[in-house]
């Protein structure tokens, strides 16, 4: 909780330092836990401006980009396909001992791939990657954010939107929906797995028999809507961490506001999707 | 010498600091500093600690807007750029921050290289490394080049922050307190190499500093700074023959 605020739960963070002059600092005029708020997402959308610019303007940091592609994708591949097969062995477990209960036993595939690639598979794998991802470019940037290491970038005249924040927010974006895959995988196979234990099944005919019926807009959009959670997770824990003010403690509440911030702006935003996805993809 | 004298004296100022004003909050850092630096020249500002040297050198290189007042760069106000005007400018300048602040995740060799790579695109990386290990070199540090900067001493990350700073061959260089925290040897270790560097590359630079001895072993000129104003500038002799209390409590006490 913010020594600055008893009253706001999530720490926000305080209001970007020297990243210069670029953003606003609103401190002085902090009035209660609305006008933080209100305050918080003033500043947000003045840094989302300005990594917009940078995202568009050359040059393009493309080698800082590859490695973040590395490690926000590859690194968190193990943990992603291990949640996702858990969910896959659970839902498996959960679903037969419904589905018995009602007759539809026949059911069981279609209902473990329906779940896993709608909702489970996307908003698991968002969670993850709010926890793991967010957490650590929160940190890192705020670190290198109190340790003055970025006006070490501006005053070597390159622009720390377009190093630290652009080739970070693109990652996530473009890793989000791959990782989504993985877990969707996993968690399909962990699925097969359980039940051909409980109850044997060819793969092929339990494929068959969950994807009777499907086109590719039952599963396209849920999956890609991900890069929505991508967008949010990068903005957020960039955000956080490029805005941290006071040492060791600054960079503990980045670390932990990035990660709540985003997790919760990304259960917020699938909402919305699932209701978007309703309507235009029936 | 002031912009007024400076404009007088003929020449174009690098760095010309014009009534600059700077608060947080109800405190008042900087209350109307005038201060100009010249090619080949280096200025000191000395002052007690908390009285704002060091975001005076964060104003200059725009990390931080004033409150009123100007900064111009050879000419040119920088109040206001837009930041890829601001790098334009920025590209004159090297900053050698009070904690080195080199990039942990990077090599010395790397850190070294990074405003190279962003901005010498024409150089291919052998030539690219040639001039870091020739930068290095310069600082007496081309045996570190695969050391992280946790595996080298404060004195040693000065010198990599120095020889960063130098990277993009500036017009002008600021230092901030590039002896602080460091023994007495290393302190006169860095100070010899910041008039070795002046001397070959006769930059105009402004040192922070609350150190005397290493601001009148640099420095041609001085600057007294309290309660946000520049209370004398002037040779180290002048100093010591003004007759204002603080400056005579300030030397008394160095």
């Amino acid at each position: 909780m913010s020594a600055r605020d008893p009253n706001v739960a999530v720490d926000l963070g305080a209001p970007p330092g020297p990243l210069a002059q670029s953003m606003p600092s609103t401190q002085s005029f902090s009035l209660g836990p609305i006008t933080t708020f209100l305050e918080w997402f003033g500043d947000l959308g003045v840094f989302s401006w300005r990594v917009a610019r940078a995202a568009v303007t050359p040059p393009f940091e493309f080698r800082e980009l590859f490695r973040q592609l590395d490690e926000i994708g590859s690194m968190s591949l193990p943990l992603v396909a291990a949640a996702g097969a858990a969910i896959g062995a659970v839902l498996s477990l959960e679903a037969r001992y419904s589905l018995t209960r009602f007759g539809a036993k026949s059911m069981l595939p279609a209902a473990i791939v329906y779940s896993v690639i709608h909702e489970t598979g996307p908003i698991i794998t968002g969670l993850i990657v709010s926890g793991r991802v967010g957490a650590g470019i929160g940190a890192e940037l705020a670190s290198m954010k109190v340790t003055e290491q970025i006006d070490a970038i501006e005053a070597s005249a390159v622009n720390p939107y377009k190093l630290l924040a652009v080739t970070r927010i693109l990652a996530c974006i473009l890793m989000l929906p791959l990782l989504t895959l993985a877990a969707d995988f996993s968690g399909v196979l962990v699925g097969w797995i359980t039940q051909v234990i409980a109850e044997p099944i060819s793969l092929q005919q339990f494929i068959h028999s969950a994807f009777k019926g499907d086109t590719l807009n039952d599963f396209l959009p849920p999956t890609f809507k991900t890069a929505v959670f991508g967008l949010i997770i990068g903005l957020i824990s960039c955000f956080q961490g490029m805005r941290t003010q006071g040492g060791a403690a600054g960079v503990g509440r980045a670390a932990t506001s990035s990660v709540v911030l985003s997790s919760l702006f990304v259960i917020l935003a699938d909402v919305v999707l699932v209701k978007f996805i309703i309507i235009f993809f029936p | 010498m002031t912009p007024k004298e400076a404009e007088k004296d003929g020449r174009a100022a690098a760095i010309s600091v014009i009534d600059l004003h700077k608060s947080f909050g109800v405190q008042k850092v900087l209350n109307g500093i005038n201060l100009s630096v010249h090619r080949g020249e280096t200025l000191a500002v000395l002052g007690r600690s908390g009285t704002g040297k060091s975001v005076l050198l964060r104003i200059i290189i725009g990390l931080q807007t004033p409150d009123s007042g100007a900064v111009r760069i050879h000419g040119e106000d920088i109040e206001g750029l837009d930041l890829d005007r601001l790098s334009t400018v920025r590209l004159k300048m090297g900053f050698s921050f009070q904690h080195s602040a080199l990039y942990d995740s990077l090599t010395v060799e790397e850190n070294v290289m990074f405003p190279l790579q962003h901005h010498c695109k024409e150089m291919t990386k052998s030539m690219q490394r040639d001039r870091v290990r020739q930068l290095l070199a310069e600082v007496g540090m081309e045996g570190h080049l695969d050391k992280m900067p946790s595996d080298i001493s404060g004195g040693m990350q000065k010198r990599v922050g120095l020889a960063r700073a130098l990277a993009l061959n500036p017009d002008i260089l600021l230092l901030d307190e590039p002896t602080a925290g460091l023994d007495p040897i290393s302190s006169s270790e860095i100070d010899d190499l910041i008039l070795k560097l002046q001397t070959e590359h006769q930059m105009a630079s402004i040192v922070v500093t609350h150190d005397l001895y290493s601001a009148k072993t640099i420095a041609g000129r001085l600057a007294l700074i309290d309660q946000g104003n520049v209370v004398i500038e002037g040779s180290f002799a002048e100093l010591q023959a003004s007759d204002i209390e603080f400056v005579r409590q300030f030397l008394k006490h160095s």
